[in-house]
């Protein structure tokens, strides 16, 4: 056989391979196994981890000399421009939904509730990862604080940036939501978090990829289901690129 | 007898796919960040130890660049791949076919038994009558079956952030998460070789007979001894 011949050959092959799993990832029957696949990922990983077994956490040294910032760099809005020249002293965070006593807490109120502070790394799902040190209160506190009620299923994440044209937003279930590590953070390394990694609240999910710890954060939300908001997929990725909702992989 | 158990056979080939769609896809995941990192962290390409290049679309899964479709298709096959590994492992083990097949004794790595078995290689002698597979065989089978093809497992499971709290070690032992990253991608191309040469020698050993073997199970030639 030539090479031209044999070349094209291959070539058809491959494109029969291709075709086909274009077909197949393009099916509902291919959609569900995806989904399958991710739902026992998930429960492999929560079987094996337990609801509340930590992410590895570092010593200061560990930390990377300096923490990417991806996605949304900043929030393109003249309210938040003020915000950023005013220290924040106006920006509150919403938390309802759900929930019995709904709260709204300014950044001094959040700075006065019991810290946790942890070293982490954060992983992008492009695949590099970055070491910092992230201080807030966690995010069970304010649940409790707040009265969840028993029909909450998912906590979801408001954000101020857009990106795309849409507004980002995040969700986590009552599993990440309540575990140790889940904070929301004000301080990177010690210092207010800068503008690109979200100031001045990001949230931090760390046993999930990076595309999870919404920043710029405005509101959490108790919810019974993520049907009725954005596409329903659970988050701006999720929604926008068809992103797995469970990221631990 | 048959040449091949019905085990192996079923796993062979669906190792074979599932080793496709994961190596595809990854060339297509290693597109969204094209530099390699040892230790924990790392994003600044200044700090990688190597780029590598952008894989053109003929070779990734999907075509175009789509992480999050590559995600998918590489998060299924994973399953497959995994899961088929550990049957295949546990059955090798307890059936002795690892023992009886594959196993190499400390005078076949002696370098003079390995020139001779290279010089037989390359006059076309492949067939030992006495053994199913001939040294260069089994050493090259054990290190795919024993290393290789784990470490592609271990790697995998020390790079994903809902596992890594379960077992931390494995991310330590493996020199952190970036290196984890960097020897999924080493031992990627490693299978990548090793799927080369043995496609080659498939090739060169009559390639209908070898394949329809894989399918049916063939006959093994018996000898006396058998």
């Amino acid at each position: 056989m030539t090479d031209i011949k044999r070349r094209s050959l291959l070539a058809g092959i491959a494109a029969l391979g291709t075709g086909a799993c274009a077909k197949i990832a393009g099916s509902e029957t291919g959609q569900n196994l995806f989904d399958t696949a991710e739902d026992w990922h998930r429960s492999a990983q929560r079987a094996l981890a337990g609801r509340q077994r930590l992410a590895p956490e570092y010593s200061p040294e560990d930390r990377s000399p300096d923490f990417k910032g991806n996605g949304s760099l900043t929030v393109d809005t003249p309210q938040y421009r003020a915000e950023l020249t005013n220290g924040f002293a106006n920006w509150r965070l919403q938390v309802g939904g759900l929930v019995e006593a709904p709260l709204s807490l300014s950044m001094d109120e959040l700075r006065a509730l019991p810290q946790r502070t942890q070293i982490t790394r954060h992983d992008c799902v492009e695949g590099w990862s970055a070491i910092g040190e992230w201080t807030g209160p966690q995010l069970s506190d304010l649940l409790d604080q707040a009265r969840v009620r028993p029909e909450a299923n998912f906590i979801v994440f408001r954000c101020a940036d857009t990106l795309y044209g849409r507004d980002y937003y995040e969700s986590v279930d009552m599993v990440d939501a309540y575990h140790p590590q889940t904070i929301i953070a004000h301080l990177l390394n010690g210092e207010q978090i800068p503008e690109k990694n979200g100031a001045p609240l990001r949230m931090r999910i760390e046993r999930q990829l990076g595309y999870k710890h919404a920043k710029y954060l405005t509101g959490i939300e108790a919810v019974a289901s993520l049907d009725d908001i954005g596409d329903g997929r659970g988050g701006f990725w999720e929604d926008f690129g068809n992103y797995q909702w469970y990221a631990g992989i | 007898m048959k040449r091949h158990g019905l085990i192996t056979r079923v796993w062979h080939w669906l190792n074979a796919a599932a080793l496709i769609v994961l190596f595809m896809s990854g060339l297509n995941i290693s597109n969204a960040h094209r530099y390699l990192y040892w230790g924990n962290y790392g994003f600044d390409p200044a700090d990688a130890w190597t780029s590598v290049m952008r894989f053109p679309g003929w070779a990734t899964l999907p075509q175009r660049y789509d992480l999050a479709a590559a995600r998918d298709w590489h998060s299924l096959a994973a399953w497959v791949f995994a899961v088929a590994l550990l049957v295949m492992w546990i059955v090798s083990v307890a059936n002795q076919h690892f023992w009886r097949d594959l196993r190499t004794s400390m005078k076949d790595w002696s370098p003079r038994a390995i020139a001779q078995e290279i010089k037989a290689h390359l006059a076309g002698k492949f067939d030992e009558p006495e053994r199913k597979y001939n040294t260069l065989q089994r050493i090259t089978y054990g290190i795919v079956l024993g290393i290789f093809l784990p470490m592609m497992v271990f790697t995998g499971l020390a790079i994903s952030p809902g596992f890594e709290p379960a077992a931390p070690w494995m991310v330590d032992a493996l020199g952190g998460r970036q290196s984890a990253r960097s020897l999924h991608f080493i031992f990627a191309w490693a299978l990548f070789a090793f799927f080369a040469v043995h496609i080659v020698m498939v090739l060169l050993s009559g390639p209908i007979g070898q394949i329809k073997q894989m399918i049916t199970g063939g006959q093994r030639e018996v000898t006396e001894n058998d």
